[in-house]
C-alpha cells in the first residue's frame, strides 16, 4: 500500500534578484512525482543543491509547496484539519543530517525523547521514564544517559538519540535527510545497521535522502535520481545499479568511490564537468545538457519527459526518441 | 571545545576576565548592602538631628550629615536599596515586554512583525528621557511610576535582540524536528527557542540595569523621581548641589556611588557578553 505519494510537487523560492533570462525564481523542486510503499525504502540521490532536502521539508509539511500535493494514505496533506494534522505528525518523522544541530542543546536526553510522548499522550506521567528507557534501548543506548545533555555525546550517539526521538511515536514513515553524511565512516556502518534492523523489525517506510550511492545500493528498494529539482531517473535499485540509463546517473556512479569498479569501469564516459548550474538559471532544453558527454541535436532545445523505458522511468533523449 | 557544556565554557571564560569579575564583585557588594540595609546602617536614615546639621565626615558620622542632620552613610545605604529596586523592576518590565513582542514578531513574522518593528523605530526616535519627563509630569512622581515608565520606554532593544535570535533559531533543525513531531507553537517558542536565546537577553538586562539606575538618579536629582524624605542617590545629590560650597561630601559620595554602580553593571554585562560570544572563542584559539 502507498503510504506517501508526491504528485507533481513544486517549490519555487522567490529571490529579489531578477536578471535577463531569469524571473528571480529558484526552482528548488520542479515537478516531481514519487510514491513510497509500506515497508519499503525509497531513496532520493543527487548532488548538493539539487533540491533533495527541500523535498524532505515539503513531505513533512515544514514548507508549503508552490503547487502539487503530497498524499498520506490517499489523503491530501494540504487539506488536513487540526486533528488530521496531528495524526500525520505522529505518523511521519524526520532524522536530519547534522546530529549536532538537531538536538536542543539545553534539553536532556530524557526531555528530548519524552517530548513526542507527551505531545501525543503516548505514556502516563509515571510510566514516562520506562517508556523513554525502552525507546533508548531500541537504538542501542543505555538508560543511564537520561539526564545528560547533547554536548556530552559523540556524533554517532547523537544520531542515535535523534533516531530514538523519531521512533518514539511509532511512526509509519521516517524521512531520513542524509542521516549518515555528517558521521565518520565507521559510525556510518553502525547507523546503517541500526536503520536496517529497525526497518526489518518495525516495517517503517523510509524516504532516504542521500548522495552516497553505496549506502543507497545497500539500503533502498527504489531510487529516484534528482538533478536540478527534477527526477531524471526512477528505477528499482537493482535495475538502476545493474544498468544506469541516464548519463547523469552514469557519471554519478562513476564518480562515487568504491562502487564495484569492475562492474562500472567499462563505461568510459568522461567525468562530470563543471558545477551544478544555478537553479535560478536552469539551462534550456535538457537541464543536464551543458555537462553531458552524450548530448546531441535535440538536447539543448527540447526538454525530455520522464518516460518509461526498459522497466523504469528516465528523462533522456537517448532512450526516449522525441 | 566540543564536549564541554555551555555553562562550563562560560565560567572558564568569565573567570579569566578580571574586569568582569570586578564588576561581578561590585554588583554582589551592592546586593549585600541592599539586603542587609537595616543591619548595616548606623542610624535611622530619616532621623533628623538639628544639632548635627552638615557635619563633615567623622568617626561618629563616617560620611558626614546632610542639611537636616541625617546620617549620610545610612541614607546612602537606604538609597542603594532604592536604586537596586528601580533598576531591577524597570528592567524586568522592559525585558518581559521586549521578550513577548520580540518572540511574537520573530516567530510569526508577517504584518504583525512589520507593525511591531515600525513601532520600535518610532519609539527609538523619541528622546526617551524627555518622554519620561513628560509622562512623570503628567502622572505624578512616585517610585512605582518611575519604575513603570522607565520599563515601558526601554524595551525596544530587548525586542530587537529577541526577534533576531528567534529568526535564527527557528530555522535550526531541532526546532524543525519539534514542529515535525507536532509540538504546539507555545511549546516551540518557550521550550526550544526562548531557552536558547536567553544569553543575549541577560547581557542586555544587566546593561539595562545600569542605565535604569542612571535615569532614576537623574529624575530624582531633578525632583521628579523618588520623593524626599525617601532617600535616593539622586535626591541626595540635589541637596548636595544646594550646599556644594560648604559640604562637598553630600555631592561626592552619592556621585561616586552612582558611578561605581553603573560601572559595575557595565563591566559585568560586557563580561557576560564576551564570555557567551562564540566568535571570541575562536579568536582566542588562534
Amino acid at each position: 500500500m502507498e503510504v506517501l505519494k508526491a504528485i507533481s510537487l513544486r517549490k519555487y523560492f522567490k529571490t529579489r534578484k531578477k536578471s535577463r533570462g531569469s524571473d528571480g525564481l529558484v526552482r528548488a523542486v520542479d515537478g516531481i512525482d514519487f510514491s513510497l510503499h509500506e515497508d519499503s525504502i525509497f531513496a532520493l540521490v543527487g548532488e548538493s543543491g539539487c533540491g533533495k532536502s527541500t523535498v524532505a521539508r515539503l513531505v513533512l509539511k515544514l514548507l508549503k509547496p508552490t503547487s502539487g500535493s503530497i498524499q498520506f494514505k490517499g489523503h491530501d496533506t494540504i487539506e488536513f484539519d487540526k486533528r488530521a494534522l496531528k495524526r500525520f505528525r505522529k505518523s511521519v518523522q524526520i532524522i536530519f543530517q547534522d546530529p549536532f544541530a538537531s538536538l536542543n542543546p539545553r534539553r536532556t536526553v530524557y526531555n528530548t525523547i519524552a517530548e513526542p510522548l507527551k505531545i501525543h499522550n503516548l505514556a502516563t506521567r509515571s510510566g514516562m521514564k520506562d517508556a523513554v528507557s525502552e525507546i533508548l534501548g531500541k537504538v542501542g543506548l543505555r538508560p543511564d544517559i537520561l539526564n545528560r545533555y547533547p554536548h556530552e555525546f559523540s556524533g554517532g550517539q547523537r544520531q542515535r538519540i535523534c533516531i530514538a526521538r523519531a521512533l518514539a511515536v511509532s511512526p509509519e514513515v521516517i524521512v531520513a535527510d542524509e542521516p549518515l553524511s555528517a558521521l565518520d565512516v565507521s559510525i556510518q556502518g553502525q547507523i546503517i545497521n541500526l536503520l536496517t534492523d529497525l526497518k526489518n523489525e518495525t516495517h517503517i517506510a523510509f524516504l532516504f535522502i542521500s548522495h552516497d550511492l553505496k549506502v543507497v545500493h545497500y539500503f533502498s528498494d527504489t531510487v529516484g535520481v534528482m538533478y536540478l529539482g527534477k527526477i531524471v531517473e526512477y528505477a528499482k535499485t537493482e535495475d538502476l545499479f545493474e544498468k544506469p540509463l541516464h548519463p547523469y546517473t552514469v557519471v554519478l556512479m562513476e564518480s562515487a568511490p568504491n562502487v564495484e569498479p569492475e562492474r562500472y569501469g567499462k563505461m568510459h564516459s568522461a567525468p562530470l564537468k563543471g558545477e551544478v548550474p544555478s537553479p535560478l538559471e536552469i539551462p534550456l532544453g535538457c537541464p543536464f545538457h551543458p555537462r553531458c558527454s552524450k548530448k546531441f541535436d535535440p538536447c539543448d532545445r527540447i526538454v525530455p519527459e520522464l518516460q518509461a523505458s526498459q522497466g523504469r522511468l528516465v528523462s533522456c533523449h537517448l532512450w526516449n526518441p522525441y | 571545545m566540543g564536549n564541554y557544556s555551555p555553562t562550563k565554557i562560560f565560567w572558564q571564560r568569565f573567570k579569566h576576565n578580571k574586569l568582569a569579575v570586578g564588576g561581578a564583585f561590585i554588583v554582589l557588594c551592592l546586593f549585600i548592602v541592599a539586603f542587609l540595609a537595616p543591619f548595616l546602617s548606623p542610624y535611622n536614615p530619616n532621623e533628623i538631628d538639628r544639632k548635627q546639621i552638615l557635619e563633615s565626615p567623622s568617626i561618629e558620622h563616617p560620611l558626614g550629615t546632610d542639611e537636616l542632620g541625617r546620617d549620610l552613610l545610612s541614607r546612602m545605604i537606604s538609597g542603594a536599596r532604592i536604586s537596586l529596586l528601580v533598576g531591577f523592576v524597570a528592567v524586568g518590565i522592559a525585558t518581559i515586554i521586549g521578550m513577548i513582542l520580540g518572540a511574537f514578531s520573530g516567530y510569526y513574522g508577517g504584518w504583525p512583525e512589520r507593525i511591531i518593528m515600525r513601532f520600535i523605530d518610532i519609539m527609538l526616535s523619541i528622546p526617551t528621557f524627555f518622554l519620561i519627563l513628560a509622562v512623570i509630569a503628567f502622572i505624578g512622581p512616585s517610585i512605582w511610576n518611575i519604575m513603570i515608565v522607565i520599563g515601558v520606554t526601554s524595551w525596544m532593544g530587548v525586542a530587537r535582540l529577541v526577534r533576531a535570535e528567534f529568526l535564527s533559531i527557528k530555522e535550526r533543525e531541532y526546532v524543525l524536528a519539534a514542529k515535525a513531531m507536532g509540538a504546539s507553537d507555545l511549546r516551540i517558542i518557550f521550550r526550544h527557542i526562548m531557552i536558547n536565546s536567553l544569553a543575549p537577553v541577560l547581557v542586555s538586562a544587566v546593561l539595562g540595569v545600569a542605565s535604569a539606575v542612571l535615569v532614576e538618579s537623574a529624575l530624582s536629582f531633578l525632583g521628579i523621581g523618588v520623593q524626599p524624605p525617601t532617600p535616593s542617590w539622586g535626591n541626595i545629590l540635589t541637596s548636595g548641589k544646594d550646599n556644594i560650597e560648604i559640604a562637598w561630601w553630600l555631592s561626592v559620595f552619592p556621585g561616586l556611588a552612582i558611578l561605581i554602580t553603573v560601572l559595575g553593571y557595565n563591566l559585568l554585562g560586557e563580561g557576560i557578553r564576551d564570555a557567551v560570544d562564540p566568535r571570541l572563542w575562536d579568536a582566542e584559539k588562534k
